[in-house]
C-alpha cells in the first residue's frame, strides 16, 4: 500500500497531470483578468489552494466571449460575494504537489549520473525558483512614494491598506501617533487604546466609497455624519476596485465613547485631504484616515521629474526622477537618477519609476518594493538555464556523433 | 548533366532577380524624385526619409504603397482613369491577373506625395481611399463608382469630400467608444475619417492647399516685415505703414498659422549642427516664428521652391531646389541625417522581405515536388533557393537593425520577421542533418507564412517606430526578446514537423521510407527531430521567460506579475514540460508527440498574438480583429490536423510501426506486421 502510494506520488503521470492543471490554471487565470482584475485573480487563482467555481467561471466566460459566444459576464463583485465552492486546484496546491512529486521521484528512482546532471540541475533550479516566488509572495511589501518637486519624505504609503490615526501634537519635539489598522476597523467592534482618552465605535465602514458634497438645502441624500466635514459630505459605498490602475477609497463613520468624548458621528475617509481636529480630554487631537505608512530611517526628496514624449507623438520617451537621498544615520547625502529600467536599490528596498500624475507634471510616483527573496530568480535562472543547456548539448552531440558513425 | 540544368536555371533566374533589387533606383522623368524622396525629416519621433513618410501614409490610407493610374473600364477598355472618366465611366478595375501584357502606370510613394503637396487638385482624383463596408459606401453616396481590385474598392478624395462633415461627425461619436466595442461599420468610419485627416494634413504640410507661386511670395516675406517694422519705428504709428505690405503679411501669416495647425512631418532641421530630434520643426511652426525674427529658415524656402517648381512643372528648378537643400544640409552638419535618409530610402526600394517571400514560395514548390517525385534536381534547387532567400532575409534583418540601432525584435512586425528567420535557420540545420528535403520543405513554408504575416502587420504604418520608455533598453531587447522569440520559432518548427508527419503518414507511405544511410525510417527521423526541437524550445522559452521576469524585476519591481504576456510565455514552458515528461513517462509515443507538438502551435500562437488581443495588461499593443479572425482559422486548422492522429491505423498509408529493412529498395506500400506504435522499431 505504502509502496503503491509512493509509486503514485513519484510518478511521471502525476507530474504531467499537475503540469496540465497548471496550464489550464494559467490560461483561465489570464482570461479572468479582464472581468475580475489582476488582484482578485492572483488571490483566487494563483495564491490559493483551490480555485472557487465563480472565479473559474469568470475565466471560462471570457474565453467563450472571445469566441463570440453570447454570455453574460460575471462581475468581480459577484465573485467576491459568491459562496466559495472549490472546483479546481489552485496555484499553491499544484506547486506543492509538484514539489513533493519531484522530491519523491528523486528519492525513488533517481540515481545521479553525469548523464543526468543537466536534468538534476534543472530541477534544483526550478525548486529554488518556485520557493523563491512563494517567499516573495509571503514577504514582499509594496508601497508608493509620491513626491512633488522640492518635497522630501521619510515614508512610503501602502495604497492597498489604510489606517485610522490619532495624532497628539501637544509635545513640540514630536507627535504622538496612535494608528488603528484597517482590519480592526472593518470588524466594526468598539476600539479602545490606553493612549487615547476615548473609545471609538465604528458606525459604518466601506471598503470602497465615493464622497460627494452635501448641500443641506437641496434635500438630496443625507449627510455622512453629524460633526466635522462629514456634515457637508455624503458617503456611498461602491464595489471594490478591480482594475489594475484603480484603488479602493476606504471610508468609515465613527463615534466616540467615554466620559470626555466629543459627541456626534464623524466621517473619516482616505479621500479627505486634511486631518480633522477633535477636542477630547482638554486636548486637541488630529484624526486622519490615511494609507498605511512605512517609515524609513532615511529620506528621499525629489529634485526634478522628467516625462518626455517623442516629438509629434503621444508616446512616452523617458520617465526619470532626479532624487536626493539623505540618511542621517550614515551621513549619506547624494543625488540619484531613477529611470525606467534603472531602479535604486537601497537598504533592502528598491525604488522604481512607476508612474506620474496626469494633473501635475512635477509629481513623480515611485514604487517601493521590499523583497528579501529578490535574488532567487537570478540564481535559479542560471542553474536551470545551465542545466537545460547541458542536457540539450549532450543530446545534440550524441545525436550528431551517432549520425556520423 | 542535362537533367540538372533546369534547377540551375531556376536558381540563376532568382539570383538575378534578387540581385536586381539591389540596384539604385533612377528617375524616369526629368524630376529628381529619388533625391527628394531621400530627404530626411522627423516623424513619429525618428529621422526618416520623405519616402517613408509617403509610403507609410499610403499604407494607412490605401493599404498598398502604389497608386495605379490606369486600368480597365466596365466595358473592358484599357486606359488611364482620367481619360476613361472623361468619357463618363465611373467604375474601374485594376489590372486583372491574366492581363500580362498590361503594365499600368503607377505613382510611386514619393511621386504621390509630391502630387499631394503641390498639385492637390490632381491628387484628389486618385483612387486611394479604401472603403469596403457597404453601409458606409451608401452613407457616403459611393454606389456605382470607384476602383475595384479583387473585391476591394477604392475611392477618390473628390468622391467622399462632399459628405466629409457627416463622416467626421460619425467618427467623433465612434471615437468615444472603446476600440474593442466598435462594430465593423464604426471601425471603418473611424478608419476612413483618420485616413482623410491624414491626407488633408499631408496636403497642407509645406504650403496651403490652394497656394500658388508660394516660393516667390514667401521670399519677399522677411524684407516686407523689416520694412514695415522700420516704418513703424520711424513714425511711431501703424497708419504710416504700407497698406499693401500689411495686407500681404497678414495673409501670409494666416497661411502660416493654418500650416502650423495642419502640417504632418517635421521637415525643418534644427539650428546648424544640432542633432536634437526634438528641435526639428514643421513648416508651419518655423514660418510662424519668422514673423518675430523677420528671417526665414533656409529650409522653408527650399521646400517652398521644390513645391512651386513641381506645381509649375519646372523640372530644372525643382532639381536645383532639392540639390540646394541637400548641399545646405551637408554644409550645416546634417551628414548623418542625410545618410540615414538615403539608407532608409535604399532599404524601402530594396524591399528584401518581399523578395524573400517570392523565393521561399518557389523553394517550397520545388521541395514539395521533390517529395513526390524524388527528382534530385528539385531538392538541389530548393536548397539553393532557400539559401538565397535566407541570405536576402538575413540582409534585410541586419539592415533594419542597423537603421534602427536596435536588436532584431522591437515590435510585433519585427517579431514575425525574426521568428521566420529563426525557423528557417533551424530548418536548414535539419536539412543538413537528414538531407531528405523535409527541412527544406518546412523552412520554406514557415518562411513564406511568417513573412506574409509580417507584411500584413506592416500595413499599420511605420514598422520602425520609436520604442516606449519601458522598452527602450537594447540589453533586454537583445536578450529576453531574442531568446523568447527563438523559442517561438522552435515551437512552430516542431508543430509543422508534426503536421508533416501526420499528413505524410495518412496520405503516403513515405514515413516508412529509409533515410540517413538506411538506418532509420523517415517517421523515426521526424520524431527525433521533433523531440530535439522541443528540447531546444524548452531551453529557449524557459530562459527567455525568466529573463523577462528579471527585466520586469528591474523595471517594475516584481519578477512575476501574472501579466497576460508573461502567462503566455509560461504556458509555452509548461507545454514543453508536459510534452517532455509525457514522453519520458511513456504516456505518449510517436503520434502522441506529433499531436502535442501541433497543439504547441496553438499555444505559441496564443502567446505571440492572442494575449495582445485581450486588450489588457502591460504588453497589449492594441486590439486586432482581423488578426483574431486569422488566429481562429489557424487554431481550427491545427485541431483538424491533430484529428489526423485518430484516423485508425488501417487507413494510414504509412502504417504505424514501420519495419526498417536493410534492402536498398524504398518500401512503397505499408509493410505487414504492424504493432501498436511502439517507441522502438520492432526488429524484422
Amino acid at each position: 500500500m505504502a509502496a503503491q502510494l509512493l509509486k503514485f506520488i513519484s510518478s511521471l503521470r502525476l507530474t504531467v497531470v499537475c503540469l496540465a492543471c497548471a496550464l489550464v490554471l494559467v490560461f483561465l487565470g489570464t482570461m479572468a483578468q479582464e472581468p475580475l482584475g489582476l488582484y482578485i485573480v492572483q488571490k483566487n487563482y494563483f495564491q490559493s489552494t483551490f480555485v472557487d467555481w465563480f472565479s473559474l467561471k469568470a475565466g471560462i466566460q471570457k474565453a467563450l466571449h472571445l469566441l463570440k459566444v453570447d454570455v453574460i459576464p460575471i462581475s468581480a463583485d459577484e465573485v467576491l460575494r459568491a459562496p466559495w465552492i472549490p472546483v479546481f486546484p489552485g496555484g499553491y496546491l499544484i506547486g506543492w504537489v509538484l514539489l513533493i512529486n519531484l522530491l519523491a521521484a528523486h528519492y525513488v528512482r533517481f540515481k545521479f549520473t553525469w548523464q543526468k546532471a543537466g536534468i538534476f540541475m534543472t530541477h534544483v533550479g526550478l525548486i529554488l525558483l518556485l520557493l523563491g516566488q512563494f517567499f516573495t509572495e509571503q514577504l514582499q511589501e509594496e508601497s508608493n512614494l509620491r513626491l512633488e518637486e522640492g518635497e522630501e519624505r521619510n515614508y512610503s504609503e501602502d495604497q492597498r491598506d489604510a489606517e485610522l490615526v490619532f495624532i497628539d501634537p501637544s509635545n513640540p519635539d514630536f507627535d504622538r501617533v496612535v494608528a488603528i489598522p484597517n482590519a480592526v476597523l472593518a470588524k466594526g467592534r468598539e476600539i479602545t487604546h490606553e493612549a487615547l482618552p476615548f473609545g471609538i465605535r465604528v458606525e459604518r465602514y466601506a471598503q470602497n466609497s465615493r464622497l460627494k458634497n452635501y448641500n443641506p438645502e437641496s434635500q438630496d441624500g443625507a449627510p455622512a455624519a453629524t460633526r466635522g466635514i462629514g456634515a457637508r459630505a455624503s458617503l456611498s459605498e461602491i464595489a471594490p476596485a478591480t482594475a489594475m490602475n484603480e484603488l479602493d477609497v476606504p471610508s468609515a463613520v465613527i463615534s466616540f465613547t467615554g466620559a470626555n468624548a466629543p459627541e456626534g458621528t464623524w466621517l473619516m475617509s482616505v479621500n479627505l485631504d486634511s486631518p480633522q481636529e477633535i477636542l477630547a480630554g482638554g486636548k486637541t487631537w488630529k484624526a486622519e484616515y490615511r494609507f498605511t505608512r512605512h517609515y524609513t530611517p532615511y529620506s528621499i526628496g525629489l529634485i526634478d521629474f522628467r516625462h518626455d514624449l517623442y516629438l509629434g507623438t503621444e508616446k512616452p520617451r523617458n520617465f526619470s526622477s532626479q532624487i536626493r537621498l539623505t540618511n542621517a544615520e550614515t551621513g549619506e547625502d547624494r543625488e540619484v537618477l531613477i529611470r525606467m529600467n534603472e531602479p535604486l536599490r537601497y537598504a533592502g528596498a528598491t525604488y522604481f519609476q512607476a508612474s506620474f500624475d496626469e494633473k501635475n507634471p512635477n509629481v513623480t510616483i515611485l514604487q517601493v518594493v521590499r523583497n528579501p527573496a529578490w535574488l532567487t530568480p537570478y540564481v535559479a535562472v542560471i542553474i536551470v538555464g545551465a542545466g537545460l543547456l547541458v542536457q540539450f548539448l549532450m543530446h545534440l552531440f550524441k545525436f550528431a556523433s551517432r549520425r556520423k558513425a | 548533366m542535362k537533367k540538372n540544368l533546369y534547377w540551375i536555371l531556376i536558381v540563376a533566374l532568382f539570383t538575378a532577380y534578387a540581385a536586381s533589387t539591389l540596384r539604385t533606383r533612377t528617375d524616369k522623368g526629368p524630376y529628381h524624385v529619388q533625391s527628394f524622396a531621400g530627404l530626411p525629416v522627423v516623424l513619429n519621433g525618428r529621422i526618416q526619409p520623405l519616402d517613408s513618410v509617403a509610403r507609410n501614409s499610403l499604407l494607412i490610407i490605401r493599404g498598398s504603397a502604389r497608386v495605379p493610374l490606369e486600368g480597365n473600364s466596365v466595358d473592358g477598355r484599357w486606359g488611364s482613369f482620367e481619360e476613361l472618366g472623361d468619357e463618363g465611366q465611373k467604375i474601374f478595375f485594376e489590372r486583372k491577373w491574366y492581363q500580362f501584357s498590361r503594365h499600368p502606370k503607377k505613382l510611386s510613394p514619393p511621386e504621390w506625395l509630391l502630387e499631394v503637396m503641390s498639385r492637390p487638385d490632381d491628387a484628389d482624383q486618385r483612387y486611394i481611399f479604401l472603403i469596403n463596408h457597404p453601409e458606409l459606401k451608401t452613407e457616403l453616396g459611393l454606389e456605382a463608382q470607384g476602383l475595384d481590385r479583387s473585391g476591394l474598392t477604392y475611392f477618390r478624395y473628390a468622391d467622399i469630400s462632399p459628405r466629409r462633415q457627416r463622416l467626421m461627425q460619425d467618427a467623433n461619436v465612434v471615437s468615444q467608444k472603446k476600440a474593442e466595442q466598435r462594430t465593423p461599420f464604426e471601425k471603418e468610419v473611424h478608419k476612413v475619417a483618420q485616413a482623410m485627416i491624414l491626407y488633408e494634413r499631408l496636403k497642407n504640410s509645406i504650403q496651403t492647399e490652394h497656394s500658388r507661386s508660394f516660393a516667390e511670395r514667401l521670399a519677399r516675406f522677411p524684407e516686407t516685415v523689416k520694412a514695415l517694422r522700420s516704418s513703424f519705428q520711424e513714425s511711431g504709428s501703424t497708419e504710416a505703414m504700407d497698406e499693401q505690405g500689411v495686407q500681404y503679411v497678414t495673409e501670409m501669416y494666416r497661411e502660416f498659422e493654418f500650416l502650423s495647425a495642419m502640417a504632418y512631418p517635421f521637415v525643418i532641421p534644427p539650428p546648424a549642427g544640432s542633432h536634437d530630434r526634438d528641435a526639428w520643426r514643421t513648416m508651419g511652426a518655423s514660418l510662424t516664428n519668422s514673423l518675430q525674427s523677420a528671417q526665414l529658415h533656409p529650409a522653408t524656402l527650399a521646400y517652398a521652391r521644390m513645391l512651386t517648381a513641381y506645381q509649375e512643372e519646372k523640372a530644372a528648378d525643382f532639381n536645383q531646389a532639392v540639390s540646394g537643400h541637400r548641399t545646405w544640409m551637408m554644409e550645416n552638419g546634417f551628414e548623418s541625417e542625410l545618410k540615414k535618409g538615403s539608407s532608409e530610402l535604399f532599404f524601402n526600394n530594396y524591399a528584401p522581405f518581399r523578395t524573400s517571400i517570392v523565393i521561399y514560395i518557389v523553394a517550397f514548390l520545388m521541395a514539395g515536388f521533390f517529395l513526390f517525385s524524388d527528382a534530385p534536381g528539385a531538392l538541389h534547387g530548393a536548397r539553393w533557393l532557400i539559401g538565397l532567400a535566407l541570405l536576402v532575409h538575413t540582409s534585410g534583418l541586419i539592415f533594419r537593425m542597423v537603421l534602427e540601432g536596435r536588436p532584431p525584435v522591437t515590435n510585433l512586425y519585427s517579431s514575425a520577421i525574426f521568428i521566420g528567420w529563426g525557423t528557417v535557420v533551424l530548418g536548414v540545420i535539419i536539412e543538413r542533418f537528414w538531407k531528405n528535403g523535409i527541412g527544406s520543405l518546412v523552412a520554406s513554408l514557415i518562411g513564406v507564412i511568417t513573412l506574409i504575416i509580417a507584411h500584413n502587420l506592416s500595413l499599420d504604418g511605420d514598422t520602425m517606430e520609436m520604442l516606449q520608455a519601458v522598452l527602450d533598453t537594447n540589453f533586454w531587447l537583445a536578450t529576453h526578446v531574442v531568446v523568447i522569440t527563438l523559442g517561438y520559432s522552435a515551437m512552430f518548427l516542431a508543430g509543422l514537423l508534426g503536421v508533416l508527419y501526420l499528413v505524410l503518414g495518412v496520405l503516403t507511405p513515405k514515413l516508412n521510407g529509409l533515410v540517413g544511410s538506411g538506418k532509420t525510417t523517415l517517421g523515426k527521423a521526424i520524431a527525433k527531430n521533433v523531440y530535439g526541437i522541443i528540447c531546444f524550445a524548452t531551453l529557449f522559452s524557459f530562459v527567455g521567460t525568466v529573463l523577462g521576469g528579471i527585466w520586469a524585476d528591474q523595471s517594475w519591481g516584481r519578477f512575476w506579475g501574472w501579466d497576460p504576456k508573461e502567462n503566455g510565455a509560461l504556458m509555452i514552458v509548461l507545454w514543453c514540460a508536459i510534452i517532455l515528461h509525457a514522453r519520458w513517462g511513456g504516456l505518449i509515443r510517436e503520434k502522441g508527440l506529433m499531436v502535442l507538438a501541433i497543439a504547441g502551435n496553438i499555444i505559441t500562437a496564443f502567446s505571440w498574438f492572442g494575449v495582445n488581443m485581450l486588450g489588457i495588461g502591460l504588453h497589449s499593443y492594441g486590439f486586432m480583429d482581423e488578426a483574431f479572425k486569422w488566429l481562429m482559422i489557424f487554431n481550427v486548422s491545427q485541431v483538424l490536423l491533430m484529428c489526423l492522429a485518430i484516423v485508425p491505423d488501417r487507413f494510414w498509408r504509412s502504417g504505424t510501426a514501420p519495419v526498417p529493412t536493410t534492402t536498398s529498395t524504398r518500401p512503397d506500400r505499408p509493410l505487414p506486421g504492424k504493432s501498436k506504435g511502439s517507441p522502438k522499431p520492432q526488429p524484422a
